[in-house]
């Protein structure tokens, strides 16, 4: 019979058992996933499994990533995020955090664009370090991205946004994402994206400051193709600061909107 | 005349501008996204449109924070 092992398709003998393929391919593995499910226990094979042997403390290469996050996310799951492209406008708290949220996801082409530099005052809530404060956000949140995927293609640019260089520089993404901080650049590239393309997702928020709730913020369809993520109302000002936790659960609603759009859900109704 | 903004009825003046709507309403026009009668407008539409009887119009604001 043929077994999918880590990728390849690989002939054995029949009956053979979990622990005889592991014996077989890689002794060494210590972590068996097999139809997607870690497994401890040896099961008799009848050829329709998928099996990823892993050793841990190794660093897997790109094959075996593929294979980790195959399994993990189930086929139908991850090739249409391998597939995909997302755009991300924007590397501050909302962006920073979305890109990593769809890089461990294995979204397969990720375009960031941002003008900023790492700055002590992000640390509260953006995905940086200390020893990043002066690196352009981009450069910095690059070598973050690539710590988790040297694999998939990431392109990010340091420039700032506007509605002569946002169609050019996203023209190719399925999905777009607002993470800007300011107003008036949501305002704008939702008018910019909106009327240029009509037909792809963007995905903004909107009111994610203080420590209010955690309930108050949704996801909605707010007009066209435009979906919302935030409470709608909590402005950043005095008294009610930006923090990671609710920027973090905004940044989240959009990952997964962006998620949902590209397995073809619909982001707002439970299936 | 009665329009529609965000799904409620709201009555305006006859020959009232969207951008004398949005004044009414309190928000600053350049923090806002407008679907006119399904249209997505730009901001420098927003002086130039008469209301009419019957419009849709759906209107995001955005609040700062990101």
């Amino acid at each position: 019979m043929q077994i999918l092992v880590n990728e390849k398709l690989l002939e054995f003998p029949n009956h053979y058992s979990l622990f005889q393929v592991r014996d077989t391919v890689a002794p060494n593995a210590d972590l068996i996933i097999c139809n997607g499910t870690t497994c401890a226990c040896n099961q008799t094979l009848d050829g329709t499994e998928r099996i990823v042997l892993i050793q841990r403390g190794i660093q897997p290469n790109v094959d075996e990533l593929e294979a980790l996050l195959l399994a993990r996310h189930t086929p139908e799951v991850h090739q249409p995020l391998k597939n995909a492209t997302v755009g991300i406008a924007g590397a501050g708290g909302l962006g920073s955090a979305i890109a990593i949220a769809l890089m461990r996801c294995g979204v397969g082409h990720l375009i960031i664009a941002d003008y900023d530099v790492v700055e002590p005052s992000n640390l509260n809530r953006q995905h940086y370090f200390l020893d990043q404060i002066g690196q352009p956000k981009v450069t910095a949140l690059r070598e973050t991205l690539r710590r988790i995927n040297p694999f998939n293609s990431l392109q990010c640019e340091n420039v700032t946004l506007d509605c002569d260089n946002i169609p050019p520089l996203f023209s190719e993404v399925d999905v777009m994402v607002e993470a800007f901080d300011c107003p008036e650049a949501k305002a704008m590239i939702s008018q910019c994206w909106l009327r240029t393309f009509p037909h792809k997702p963007l995905v903004a928020a909107s009111g994610m400051a203080g420590y209010g709730s955690s309930n108050s913020i949704t996801t909605r369809r707010a007009l066209g193709n435009l979906y919302i993520c935030g409470d709608g109302t909590t402005a950043v000002q005095p008294g009610s600061g930006l923090m990671a936790p609710r920027v973090g659960i905004a940044a989240h609603h959009q990952a997964n909107t962006v998620i949902r759009l590209l397995l073809g859900i619909d982001p707002i109704e439970e299936n | 005349m009665e329009i529609t903004v965000n799904n409620q009825q709201r009555t305006v003046d006859t020959s009232t501008t969207l951008s004398a709507l949005i004044d009414e309403m309190g928000l600053d026009d350049k923090r806002i996204a407008i679907e006119y009668n399904r249209d997505i407008l730009s901001r420098e539409q927003f002086s130039t449109i008469t209301l009419q009887a019957g419009d849709t119009i759906e209107i995001v604001n955005f609040v700062g924070g990101g």
